[in-house]
């Protein structure tokens, strides 16, 4: 005889879980005594909400499924706003919540919450276990959902009285999971790859549009390869950065509100747009009906219900992005010629690079891209969300997969620093950098505390302007320059650092950026870097809201 | 803009009810009538669901729906072959004498079945189309309908074929 949390530490270790990210409370102490003996590492964050980011760290560094561990009640519902992060951006992770004894739910029990019922829209699937019989085959079908199809976060709530009971020793793990409404199609359709290589050769200008579902899929060598063998150029989502080399003579960079100006002219000319594992987004797309006006668009997606949501579609490919880009590779005869478009876009490439100005201030560009120097795509950077994050979206040269962790569907602000703890223990061998500002830091500054404690080596760079910045510049463009409640007052982060017993450096002037970078990166333990840059420097380029993706303010910025 | 009848086959399962419904609210797609019960096996159910939007919105409905982990098949039945049907029951004001009789002769000719009768009320249950109901209702307003309750629209397809199990 068992216990449900002795079922469940087994399942999980079937499932090859090694880590967790996670906070104790009454209704887990069963979960929390049995993790006490087991070879599963546990991760005491600071507050539910990083373990939640954390597991999505660890998921989107590794391509595995992170796992957050909370009590029930407040436990479980600090824990949503990093499932609704997973949710948007399809991540695999698989939360697990406590719960108020079977006996007393729906009781308003102390420290009772309806998890389930609160996750419902932001999972892609969820439990309650009654019963302790059905813990070790729901544990299965929740890992089996969260990685396959469209990734995406799986809760387990846990009642108190499922992990103390027993269930009958001896019984055999439960077979393969084969849930009739749920059988994702991989493959995509032999008859609209082919229409789709028809276009394919028959386009003239044509452009590939990739996001995180090229990530996902584990698509990139597949990506770089149709593209070189096809000679179309490529621009990424913010998802999508680093799933082709950013520095690769074919890529564009990112599009969107913030692109650069040679992939919003690209997008708006073009007349084939092959959208790989994308959503169009409205950060992406600006004005729906001015986006790729005049292209044929073929869309390649896992999740059926992505194609023809936000825009038409030619040729619609449900599939796993992976498997249809080999398919394209294998049954590809021919393709055009794309010459001249790739010539007009180098143009504006040339003319149209990403600039800021360099007056000798501290001005966050240079800062990321001293980084992006030293670290020479070999690291993963995490972000927090607003202009630090579009600032290292531009400037830091992505080039490979799964080394940019942001929140990039919900904008969670907070996300990066936990982020980067998970991501460090899903890959150990390589540097972690968070890229901050001053106010998503204090969203969760207190995981500090975190990796204090496990001398965890994430490094954190703040582009400290004392402002919420991203708002700011909106309220400067848009709003008169009136800052209604955007100003935040000077803090010394480096104290903050020093007081958990943690390394800082402050710096203010231009010329002290790449030492303390490398100070940092040098140092054996986690680091904080407090950069005093610019106060009112923008984001540009910049696409208002509601505009086309082609009517770029700020780009003349020198 | 049209009403459109769309059949969901679902795991007999708590809590499934409300995922689906809840997805509809919150992608703002507006439930005309809804409808539950089991079905020909014992761990499925049946939800019939009418919607109204155009073709888009409806497909966007339907992809939603089959993304839910406990959906197994989804169906526009809209534009096949098919049965609806809606149960209602409707208390309506008849006095014994003239009005008693005229709700019953109107009763008779909806084939309504009188199924309770109080001193000065009759319950009648009808079943049919929701144009059918929807006349009967009218007509019998200037009675006085103390009550009413309808089930929701259910659908079936004619012939041999079915909403079956196939994805």
């Amino acid at each position: 005889m068992k216990t449900g949390a002795k079922t469940l530490i087994e399942a999980l270790r079937r499932e090859g879980v090694d880590t967790i990210f996670g906070y104790p409370g009454g209704s887990v102490l069963p979960i929390y005594d049995e993790l006490y003996d087991s070879s599963i590492r546990h991760i005491l964050v600071r507050h539910e909400q990083a373990a939640a980011h954390a597991a999505d760290g660890y998921a989107r560094a590794s391509g595995r499924v992170g796992v957050c561990l909370a009590t029930s009640g407040p436990g479980a519902c600090n824990l949503v706003t990093g499932i609704a992060t997973a949710y948007m951006d399809s991540v695999s992770i698989v939360a697990l919540t406590g719960q108020v004894p079977t006996g007393m739910l729906g009781n308003d029990a102390f420290q009772e919450s309806d998890i389930t019922g609160i996750t419902m829209p932001v999972t892609k699937h969820n439990y309650l276990v009654k019963d302790v019989a059905d813990l070790d085959r729901t544990v299965q079908e929740a890992f089996y959902i969260a990685r396959t199809g469209r990734p995406g976060p799986v809760l387990i709530d846990l009642p108190k009285d499922v992990t103390t009971s027993h269930v009958k020793s001896g019984e055999a793990a439960p077979g393969p999971v084969s849930l009739r409404g749920y059988q994702p199609t991989y493959q995509g359709h032999v008859r609209q790859i082919d229409k789709a290589l028809d276009l394919i050769a028959r386009a003239e200008r044509p452009l590939v549009y990739a996001g995180g579902g090229v990530v996902h899929s584990g698509a990139s060598a597949e990506l770089l390869e149709f593209a070189e063998a096809t000679a179309i150029p490529v621009t990424t989502t913010l998802m999508g950065l680093g799933a082709v080399p950013g520095d690769h003579p074919l890529c564009l960079g990112m599009l969107g509100m913030h692109g650069t100006q040679s992939a919003n002219y690209a997008v708006t000319e073009c007349d084939l747009l092959i959208a790989v594992g994308v959503r169009f987004d409205d950060r992406v797309t600006g004005k729906i009906e001015t986006f790729a006006p005049n292209a044929a668009i073929i869309h390649i997606d896992i999740d059926p219900a992505e194609i023809g949501k936000n825009r038409a579609v030619d040729v619609p490919i449900v599939g796993d992005v992976k498997a249809v880009l080999q398919a394209l590779l294998r049954r590809m005869q021919k393709h055009g010629d794309t010459a001249n478009w790739v010539a007009r876009i180098n143009t504006w490439k040339a003319q149209h690079p990403l600039r800021y100005r360099d007056d000798g201030r501290l001005r966050p560009q240079y800062i990321i891209r001293e980084l992006s120097d030293l670290l020479k795509g070999e690291g993963i950077i995490a972000s927090e969300v607003g202009q630090n994050q579009m600032w290292t979206a531009l400037h830091y040269c992505f080039r490979k997969p799964r080394t940019w962790l942001t929140s990039g569907g919900l904008g969670t602000m907070g996300y990066g620093f936990p982020a980067a703890i998970g991501a460090h223990f899903a890959r150990p061998d390589l540097p972690v950098v968070d890229v901050a500002g001053d106010g998503s830091f204090q969203m969760n500054i207190q995981e500090l505390g975190t990796v204090a404690q496990y001398h965890i080596p994430v490094k954190v760079v703040i582009l400290n302007n004392m402002y919420l910045g991203m708002v700011r510049q909106w309220q400067e463009l848009f709003y008169d320059r009136r800052y209604s409640y955007t100003e935040l007052p000077p803090v010394d982060f480096v104290k903050i650092a020093n007081a958990y017993g943690i390394e800082g450096i402050r710096v203010e002037e231009k010329d002290g950026v790449r030492e303390a970078l490398s100070a940092a990166l040098a140092a054996d333990g986690p680091f904080v870097l407090d950069f005093r840059i610019e106060r009112e420097e923008n984001v540009f380029p910049m696409v208002p809201a509601g505009a086309a993706i082609n009517e770029m303010i700020g780009v003349h910025q020198e | 803009m049209k009403s459109h009848t769309i059949s969901v086959l679902v795991e007999n399962r708590a809590g499934v009810l409300s995922r689906v419904a809840g997805m509809f609210s919150r992608r703002g797609f507006n439930i005309e009538s809804l409808a539950v019960g089991t079905c020909e096996e014992p761990d499925m159910s049946r939800i019939t669901i009418v919607v109204n939007g155009d073709g888009s919105v409806v497909e966007q409905v339907m992809k939603q729906t089959n993304k839910l982990i406990d959906v197994i098949k989804v169906s526009d039945l809209t534009e096949r072959e098919s049965v609806e049907r809606e149960l209602a029951l409707i208390k309506v004001a008849a006095e014994p004498g003239t009005t008693r009789a005229e709700v019953l002769q109107i009763a008779d000719i909806f084939r309504a079945q009188v199924v309770d009768v109080g001193a000065k009320t009759l319950v009648l249950q009808v079943a049919g189309d929701t144009d059918k109901i929807d006349a009967l209702e009218k007509l019998l307003r200037q009675y006085g309908i103390k009550e009413l309750v309808r089930t929701g629209k259910i659908a079936i397809l004619r012939g041999a074929k079915t909403v079956k199990s196939s994805k």
